[in-house]
């Protein structure tokens, strides 16, 4: 077994020619038609890029980054209960309740939220017939606020399954250890669950990262035309123009936003070392 | 119970009411939409209930019937075309030494790991030359790539956990190398394949992207007829396509734990 197998690598080839088909010479020809014009080399197409959408580019890493925030928030929040409860009740309803949107699709999710959300949708007539709210002041929330929803309704359940199966897989006698010693439970949280499973929660958020850089359904079905996020410039450049060489500097620009993600990771790991 | 508990009890209970609404709220939106008749402002609830777009839907000439059986198609195919690449892959990944097997097994997570969208406005085009866009074909080959880090993935997985014991045994009493593989290994990572392929059938079924870019005009699948129906304000006509596409998904988050065990999911990745 000490020599690499030729059978081996003649099974493993067809998977391989099939990624390098229809992802790798895709992502040649992506970069190709963004950095050149009739065979020279040219930045001409970041340029107009950047003077046409600079907006939305701000408005995706926007959208991306309080989304990817608010994930972290509610999965510890939720990983934490279910780790760290004594109401036993209050554990199975909530491992029950969360994961109902995991497999569901963005665009069944963003269908869902175009209608929930609305001025008149089941949100705002509940909370108006439950007295929160008064009619006049109902408002729709289609638009950034609606795309952050989704995002977090359906990506929450992801990053929570694998933050509490993180949780669960802990020592308990530190945990023990630190409510004995009079810790509350928040503290014992912070201080002492999560800088154990930060590896995974940060694998966690930037799998959700790139999904939601990747994702045109729901902005194209939840919010508004303007503005907007990148994969929906994208689409319009080429359904609307033609225009592969605007679309393809724009991909290249998301290509930037998922690159200092995965650096950012990557130096992480370094730092602390595989698990 | 004293009045602090009595209080802290109620919190939980609210703070979990809060939480099932906003996550079934949607859901609860989307189940009245494909039962209103007719249902427009300023009232709360649809004006008048019925089934009458069900039986648009369902009607056996309609447009609905026909992108239900092209998405069954497109995905059973995906499967075939994703298990005959990764049943080789996994068990060599699971079974023989490969030089950089890490950099094979990135190799398969880049399609899922880069924004897709710049990806698939290049396939569309290079399809497009070659006669394969918008075609069957062409929108399986797409599922099947996006696909293959969860087939070649748990392949892997559930290959590795078939005790190699059992394999020698074989070969001990004179079974050949491809008897062993088809009548001792796969039988055993059966059930993790067959995880992997309900993976990659639900993906291919869900996929929006993709085939929004490579299948049109002419593939319609049940995602573009949702996203059509929406645009062009049919909302009972995208909530019941939206129901068809959400039984499978949430029956599936019901019942993974018993095709993906543990053992399997721990060697996920590795």
């Amino acid at each position: 077994m000490s020599r690499p197998s030729p059978l081996g690598l003649l099974l493993v080839a067809p998977a391989l020619a099939l990624v390098a088909a229809l992802f790798l010479y895709p992502l040649g020809f992506s970069l190709v038609a963004a950095f050149t014009a009739n065979g020279e080399p040219t930045l001409a197409h970041f340029e107009k890029a950047f003077e046409l959408y600079a907006t939305d580019i701000r408005f995706t890493v926007f959208i991306v980054l309080v989304s990817t925030a608010l994930i972290a928030l509610i999965s510890i929040a939720i990983a934490g209960v279910l780790t760290l409860s004594e109401t036993p009740r209050l554990i199975t309803t909530l491992r029950w309740l969360y994961r109902w949107p995991l497999f569901i699709p963005f665009i069944v999710a963003a269908q869902c939220m175009r209608t929930f959300l609305a001025k008149n949708g089941l949100m705002n007539n509940t909370l108006v017939a439950a007295g929160v709210l008064d009619p006049i002041q109902t408002a729709s929330l289609l638009d950034w606020r609606g795309i952050v929803i989704t995002f977090v309704w359906k990506q929450v359940p992801f990053v929570t399954l694998m933050l509490a199966g993180a949780m669960a897989s802990l020592d308990r006698a530190t945990i023990e250890a630190g409510r004995n010693l009079g810790a509350s439970r928040l503290r014992v949280l912070v201080e002492i669950v999560l800088p154990q499973v930060g590896q995974t929660l940060l694998v966690g958020l930037v799998l959700s990262f790139v999904t939601m850089l990747s994702v045109l359904s729901v902005p194209m079905m939840v919010a508004g035309s303007q503005p907007t996020m990148l994969t929906v410039d994208m689409a319009f450049r080429i359904n609307s123009y033609g225009d592969y060489a605007t679309a393809n500097a724009l991909g290249v620009i998301s290509y930037a936003m998922t690159a200092v993600v995965a650096w950012i990771y990557l130096r992480h790991q370094v730092r602390h070392g595989t698990p | 119970m004293t009045l602090r508990a009595v209080l802290g009890t109620a919190a939980k209970a609210l703070a979990l009411a809060l939480f099932a609404f906003a996550l079934f709220g949607p859901l609860a939106n989307l189940a009245l939409w494909s039962v209103a008749e007719r249902w427009y402002t300023p009232f709360k609830l649809p004006v008048t209930y019925g089934l009458r777009y069900w039986e648009v839907v369902f009607r056996p000439t309609g447009d609905a019937m026909s992108s239900l059986a092209t998405s069954v198609a497109i995905a059973g195919l995906t499967v075939l075309v994703a298990l005959l690449v990764s049943v080789p892959a996994g068990y060599a990944l699971a079974r023989l030494k490969l030089p950089a097997r890490t950099l094979i097994m990135i190799a398969f997570l880049l399609p899922q790991a880069f924004p897709s969208v710049a990806i698939y406005i290049n396939v569309a085009r290079i399809f497009y030359q070659i006669g394969l866009a918008g075609t069957v074909a062409g929108v399986v080959l797409v599922h099947a790539a996006h696909g293959l880090v969860y087939s070649v993935w748990i392949a892997a997985a559930a290959f590795a956990t078939v005790d190699r014991d059992l394999e020698l045994a074989a070969r001990n009493m004179g079974a050949s190398g491809l008897r062993t593989f088809a009548t001792i290994t796969l039988p055993l990572a059966a059930p993790g394949i067959m995880a992997s392929a309900i993976f990659v059938f639900l993906e291919s079924l869900d996929e929006f992207t993709g085939t929004f870019f490579v299948g049109v005009p002419q593939v319609t699948t049940l995602p573009l007829l949702l996203y059509s129906a929406s645009m062009g304000g049919n909302y009972q006509i995208a909530s019941i396509t939206a129901l068809i596409l959400l039984v499978p998904s949430v029956a599936f988050m019901m019942v993974i734990e018993r095709f993906l065990r543990a053992d399997v999911l721990s060697k996920v990745g590795q």
